[in-house]
């Protein structure tokens, strides 16, 4: 076998991470693109850094935080168990709220850009054919930005998967529940079995470059719009 | 739409389309009958009273525009005559206004009518028309909403409306097409069919064919004109190209730096004498009457209209058809006789009404009355001076070309 069991439970945990990181940010990210996409209100500036911070904080940092506010003596900590889910760091979920944060400007800002490049008129003709601002967002917004949406999908999946610093502050090593196929080369790495670190990172090196190509050779109706 | 029936003969100041037998005084100086109407609230037509205040632009507009024909807002650009269509959309939410439509308030302090609820069809300059659907997905878009909220009498009405429309426009063989695919020309006449596929009481529309290059304005203006004849709702048509004003309009508000300048039929907007001067090259009138005969031989068509006759160029329109007709100040000419030995057709008796400065100072534009109906002419001083023109008197004038919209 090329790869072992404890990898192939490592790349299945990953791949299970990303898609539910990424649906949570597709139900999570869109209202806030579109918000960012629309206002002319002065919290835009403030709200579009937020957004943007994961792209340049360190992920440790982020990580941290996130254990500490989810920790038993966090807020969000105490809320979590005063509801009966417990603590979140060093769980799936845990790892999941990480990743939602971690990924956040991934899915948002391709979404707000197709949102924007909409422009107003699109809306406007809606607007006079009778449509709410509810159909409106539904039967123009989203088909015309759909191309956004596919890009923001597939970056942030990647992006998800490419996920280390922040797994291991909150998530820890656990195999099978938080070890993710990035930590599991860190811990060959570590055990100095280079042979089994190169054959699971070639795995996430081709499928890195895969998606990439992908998104790079995919550009759908660009001609049409 | 039909432009003849005055509404009303006897009504003082009322909106009576232009009709040489129903028209009163022409000397008394026109001014907006539509500002006089004290009386609000329960008569029909548009009523805009719009105040925005933005840094570098004011409009601040109050006016009552006709319930039926085409009402052409005609400015320069910035002269708020599309903000003030964007605010009677609602696409535009003017601080202080009130809009009312019909008796039915659309936007005071209190009320707020958005758009989608507004029963308006509205055409952007550019075609606007939706990317990801076909040309029919673009019509039903509007007119299956437009549907939902219907009542059933009027869903007939409705479904009536999106084939009319198609017919009206001339699009059938389009329908399956992509809006890439069409030309533009045929993008503006598909969202001016989506636009009346949503069964509108009200048709706005915001310098549809400013967008296009002449030819396409030429494939697109006789069916705007059909629509004028055959629609049966008021319309709204802002534009700053006086032929098409000329063509399509039956009553002209002119606005410059956010203020209505004169607002009436158009004619008597048209023949106002402090507004041509603004018009420079575009100044003359337009006349309404109806095609009474063809000379087979000379290729040419007798128009008669304003109890007289002019001759103007075979068109190919049919005897009865109604016949609009534009006369350009530049192309009158004023004699004391009749003339002989020339080679102009149209030779009329006048009577001058007023004389004004022109643009130039060399220049000088008389309003004449032709048979009860205004006609400008331009000439230099010196020619007003040398036959001693003066109000009351009577003349011939000669017109060198007439043009038949």
């Amino acid at each position: 076998m090329f790869l072992t069991e404890t990898d192939l439970e490592a790349i299945a945990l990953t791949l299970r991470l990303a898609s539910v990181t990424t649906l949570i940010l597709f139900a999570v990210g869109t209202p806030i693109a579109w918000w960012l996409a629309r206002t002319h209100s002065r919290w835009k500036g403030p709200v579009g850094a937020l957004v943007a911070l994961p792209l340049v904080l360190p992920p440790s940092v982020l990580g941290f935080y996130l254990l500490v506010t989810m920790g038993p003596n966090g807020p969000v900590g105490a809320v979590t168990e005063a509801l009966g889910i417990g603590l979140l760091p060093f769980t799936f979920w845990g790892l999941v709220v990480g990743s939602v944060f971690y990924s956040l400007p991934f899915m948002v800002q391709p979404v707000q850009n197709a949102f924007e490049a909409i422009g107003e008129r699109p809306l406007e003709a809606a607007a006079t054919l009778r449509a709410s601002p509810m159909d409106r967002f539904f039967s123009v917004a989203l088909p015309l930005s759909l191309p956004g949406f596919v890009t923001a999908g597939i970056l942030t999946f990647a992006h998800t998967v490419g996920e280390f610093g922040v797994v291991l502050m909150i998530g820890g090593n656990i195999p099978g529940l938080t070890r993710v196929a990035s930590v599991q080369i860190y811990d060959y790495v570590e055990a100095l079995e280079y042979g089994n670190a190169h054959r699971l990172a070639a795995v996430l090196l081709v499928f890195s470059f895969l998606v990439l190509l992908v998104l790079y050779a995919w550009r759908p109706d660009r001609k049409r719009a | 739409m039909k432009r003849a029936p005055s509404p009303s003969s006897g009504e003082p100041g009322g909106r009576a389309d232009l009709r040489p037998d129903s028209r009163p005084d022409v000397q008394s100086d026109v001014q907006s009958d539509v500002q006089s109407d004290v009386q609000s609230d329960v008569q029909p037509g548009i009523q805009a009273r719009v105040r925005i205040q933005w840094p570098g632009f004011s409009l601040d507009v109050d006016e009552r525009l006709p319930a039926r024909g085409v009402t052409a807002l005609f400015g320069h650009s910035g002269s708020g005559k599309t903000t003030l269509l964007r605010c009677i959309a609602g696409l535009e939410h003017a601080a202080e206004g009130r809009i009312q439509f019909n008796g039915e308030v659309w936007q005071d302090a209190e009320t707020w009518v958005p758009t989608h609820r507004r029963p308006i069809g509205y055409v952007f300059q550019e075609a606007s028309l939706f990317p990801h659907l076909t040309v029919l997905g673009n019509l039903r878009y509007g007119q299956k909403r437009s549907q939902r909220n219907a009542a059933a009498q009027d869903q007939r009405q409705a479904r009536f409306s999106l084939e009319h429309a198609i017919e009206l426009l001339g699009i059938g063989h389009l329908l399956k097409r992509r809006p890439t695919a069409l030309s533009g020309g045929e993008r503006q006449r598909v969202s001016i069919a989506r636009a009346l596929a949503v069964n509108p009481r009200l048709l706005l529309m915001d310098e549809p064919l400013a967008a296009l290059d002449l030819a396409r304005k030429q494939e697109i203006l006789p069916y705007l004109e059909r629509l004028h004849d055959d629609l049966a709702i008021p319309v709204l048509y802002v534009s700053h190209a006086p032929d098409e004003v000329a063509r399509l309009a039956d009553h002209l508000v002119t606005m410059d730096g956010g203020r209505v300048q004169a607002s009436g039929p158009i004619n008597e907007v048209l023949s106002r004498l402090d507004l041509p001067i603004r018009l420079g090259e575009d100044a003359g009138v337009v006349l309404d009457g109806e095609v009474a005969e063809r000379d087979e031989r000379w290729h040419l068509l007798r128009i008669a209209c304003c109890s007289t006759s002019l001759w103007v160029r075979d068109s190919g329109a049919a005897i009865g058809d109604h016949a609009r007709i534009r006369i350009l100040a530049r192309d009158v000419s004023i004699a004391h006789q009749p003339s002989r030995g020339t080679s102009i057709l149209n030779s009329l008796p006048a009577r001058v009404l007023s004389l004004g400065e022109d643009a130039h100072p060399a220049l000088a534009l008389v309003k004449l009355d032709v048979a009860g109906n205004p006609v400008l002419a331009r000439l230099t001083r010196r020619s007003a001076e040398e036959l001693g023109l003066a109000p009351a008197q009577s003349v011939w004038i000669q017109i060198k070309a007439v043009a038949l919209l």
